[in-house]
């Protein structure tokens, strides 16, 4: 049966691109059909959100005690999601470099984890030459232009929020945000003294019920996966649905080895590899969407080779896996007096902040670095769990009583700070096919490069002195060196916050981009690209939401452009 | 599980598919996931480490975490039986284990001619006040040192994991709220000590 039909749109990949091109396609009447490198998805089974660690005799150490010596997951309890490192699907850095890939091969890909945060990217993210910092490229897409389909995303997905009129931070259409928990509040007293706002953070999270999904119960867990779909994950909220329009059929086990292309250089067919027979299937289609992550998606283009397209398909620009960007990382905590001895009580909540602080220094002339980052806050009464008390056991020593004492002193006074700010392209960082490696399905590899550059490491340093200003405001101690020696040795490793893309950039120019404003290449028109890769700045905003609004937006133009008969 | 909780859970799965999932529900779905980890336990027979060690490290979990009157210690929350299942899992954990008892076992030879199970009270206390920091490191110390480090850690790890540590801590979260509050009297204590003022 397959090979023998053509399906009107595959698409590849399963996470917050390749949901929502599926739900919005088959919503508009169209077939589809999905190819997931990985298993399908079961919630009932794969979610552990209302476990706790003695409901296992290893306590989610894990049989083999990786919690100990490196995972190779996000930890027992998570939502299975992948890990950087895959066996049986390796990559490569170029010698000097370093870079880590996440990969997450199952049935929503990371969304099932990912922390679901839901920031609009501001008007000059689209167009940073608003600026006039002179640096990067603006999208071929201004804010107005997405705005709709931020509304159409936020809408159908919920998410949680409150409108404040800033700049920095858009806003969108929010269910009501849930109160602050305490050292919450202490940190936006603290922030307010420092002219630094802090909001309610903007959540895919259902405060109350919404679109016949059920309300956060406040388990705290939103990471290892939502048995009620109270939060959003592709699984759930797009996929499961679309497949009961009956006009989605999801392959899993599917890896896309190459897109296949007739003599007039237009896509024909999709070759991918069952994984679990380890042979070669071929899928034929009027039209592709790559959705199978930034730089997978890079990969498949890249191995996408044939006479007329020689370096690789959508690829006459060279731009296919350049412009690779991470979110710039840092984290620092402090130790809180205040909430010593504090009446203990519930401080679930959803799982993440339920205060952020968006960037704060648009304004200010003769920064240290271009553009900007927001803060992430942590805190509260957590699940004890493997490591929790680590650093107090490292810092406290000895044993006995003075140390189970020093442990119960300590629980809950500790906040915490995830700095999240914008890398800017560079051409030292980026991905190309490793000349000499394919993967267990014969598949030729990525090599990465990377490197970050002063603006970067400038943005780290101011960072920490804000951090700490924040924790000393508040009464509290910085735990670590109160000042950042090395930036480069604290700043998150290239990969590691999993926010990569811009690796098949869209573009006005097709000589020097590879998609056009809706993700269409410039060079085979039935080619789409609806993930992170076509990104052209990587903004202090977490990237998924607006995959959800681009690909929303470019799935509305295939459906018209089938319509019309154009594709 | 009585038939009340049973037809709930039953319901409760219904609900959650219809996209209609009540707090006090939710609330059941997590006491049925606490009772179901229940078990009557026997007496337990190491995987890993063999009688000798295994009686060593029961000793060295309540020394980590002692007992508090009717409360559990580190030996009471299952450290001795969490430790001997990693160890039985991961070869590189073993060694750490057997390696790190025999050295204390060699150490206390050494001291007071007696292994450190058989050593008095307060032999114990005196090698463990010298392994317990890292300020004591020497080329003498350095392998006690870093496998006290080990020891602490995972008794730590499992007491604060189990039943009387999370109860120790006060955790009382992971369980279904139909709305997130923030008890006033926690809020007003924090303000006060902190230099914002009660206001």
């Amino acid at each position: 049966m397959r090979g023998s039909s053509v399906a009107d749109v595959v698409v590849i990949g399963s996470g917050a691109g390749g949901g929502t091109v599926a739900h919005v396609l088959t919503g508009l009447g169209v077939r589809v059909t999905l190819l997931e490198a990985g298993p399908l998805l079961n919630p009932a089974r794969d979610y552990k959100e209302h476990k706790t660690p003695a409901d296992y005799p290893h306590r989610g150490a894990g049989g083999d005690a990786e919690s100990y010596f490196g995972r190779k997951d996000f930890g027992f309890f998570n939502a299975p999601n992948g890990w950087w490192e895959i066996d049986e699907e390796p990559y490569t850095t170029a010698q000097g470099t370093q870079f880590r890939w996440f990969r997450s091969r199952i049935l929503g890909g990371r969304t099932n984890h990912y922390g679901r945060i839901s920031l609009r990217f501001a008007d000059y993210d689209f167009k940073p030459s608003l600026l006039g910092d002179g640096i990067g490229a603006d999208w071929p897409v201004t804010y107005d232009d997405i705005a709709p389909y931020y509304d159409k995303a936020e809408r159908f997905i919920g998410v949680c929020g409150t409108r404040e009129g800033i700049r920095t931070a858009p806003d969108g259409q929010y269910l009501p945000a849930p109160a602050p928990r305490v050292h919450e509040v202490l940190i936006q007293k603290s922030a307010a003294r420092l002219g630094i706002p802090c909001i309610p953070s903007r959540m895919a999270i259902l405060t109350r019920p919404h679109n016949g999904r059920p309300a956060c119960h406040y388990c705290a867990e939103c990471g290892r996966g939502c048995i009620t779909a109270s939060n959003y994950s592709s699984s759930q909220v797009q996929i499961f649905p679309a497949l009961k329009t009956g006009r989605l059929t999801v392959i899993p086990n599917a890896m896309a080895r190459e897109i296949l292309t007739g003599p007039d250089g237009r896509a024909t067919a999709v070759s991918y590899v069952d994984k679990t027979t380890r042979t070669e299937r071929q899928i034929r289609c009027r039209v592709v969407v790559l959705a199978a992550s930034a730089c997978e998606s890079a990969r498949l283009l890249l191995n996408s080779r044939s006479s007329r397209h020689p370096d690789g398909l959508a690829n006459s620009s060279g731009a296919v896996g350049r412009n690779l960007t991470d979110t710039v990382g840092y984290s620092l905590s402090g130790r809180i007096p205040a909430l010593e001895g504090m009446p203990k009580h519930n401080s679930d909540g959803y799982a993440g902040g339920h205060l952020y602080m968006p960037w704060f220094g648009l304004e200010k002339k003769n920064k240290e670095f271009p553009r900007g980052y927001h803060i992430e806050i942590g805190g509260g009464y957590n699940m004890p769990m493997v490591g929790s008390f680590n650093g107090v056991c490292r810092a406290q020593e000895g044993y006995g009583a003075g140390l189970r004492k020093a442990i119960l002193d300590s629980y809950g006074c500790t906040v915490g700070f995830a700095g999240r700010g914008e890398m800017i392209p560079n051409a030292g960082s980026y991905c190309d096919i490793d000349p000499h490696t394919v993967d267990r399905w014969g598949i030729p590899v990525l090599r990465f490069h990377f490197k970050w550059s002063d603006h970067e490491l400038r943005m780290v340093r101011h960072m920490h002195d804000t951090f700490a200003s924040i924790i000393e405001g508040m009464g509290g101690r910085v735990l670590g060196p109160r000042s950042l020696d090395d930036p480069s040795r604290a700043i998150s490793a290239p990969g590691a916050i999993i926010h990569e893309l811009g690796t098949v950039r869209m573009g006005s120019d097709p000589r020097s981009s590879a998609l056009n404003q809706y993700g269409q290449a410039h060079d085979t028109k039935n080619v789409f690209v609806a993930d992170a890769a076509p990104f052209v700045t990587n903004p202090d905003k977490n990237p998924t939401l607006t995959i959800c609004a681009m690909a929303w937006r470019a799935s509305e133009y295939i459906a018209d452009s089938m319509k019309k008969g154009d594709l | 599980m009585d038939a009340t909780r049973r037809s709930l859970l039953r319901s409760a799965a219904v609900a959650a598919t219809l996209g209609q999932l009540d707090a006090q529900t939710m609330q059941h779905v997590h006491q049925h996931a606490a009772e179901a980890k229940r078990q009557g336990n026997g007496v337990y027979a190491p995987k890993a480490l063999n009688a000798h060690e295994f009686k060593t490290v029961v000793l060295l979990a309540d020394l980590i975490i002692p007992p508090e009157a009717t409360e559990p210690g580190g030996t009471g929350a299952g450290a001795p039986e969490y430790i001997d299942l990693l160890c039985s899992g991961s070869d590189r954990m073993a060694r750490i284990w057997q390696g790190g008892l025999a050295w204390l076992d060699a150490a206390s030879r050494t001291r007071f001619h007696s292994a450190f199970l058989d050593a008095a009270p307060s032999q114990r206390t005196e090698l463990l006040d010298l392994i317990a920091y890292r300020r004591n490191d020497s080329p003498e110390l350095g392998p006690g040192i870093e496998f006290f480090d080990w020891a602490r850690r995972m008794v730590v790890d499992a007491y604060f994991t189990s039943p009387a540590g999370v109860k120790a801590l006060g955790f009382q979260g992971n369980t279904g709220m139909a709305t997130f509050q923030v008890p006033a009297e926690a809020l007003t204590y924090a303000l006060k000590r902190s230099p914002f003022g009660a206001g």
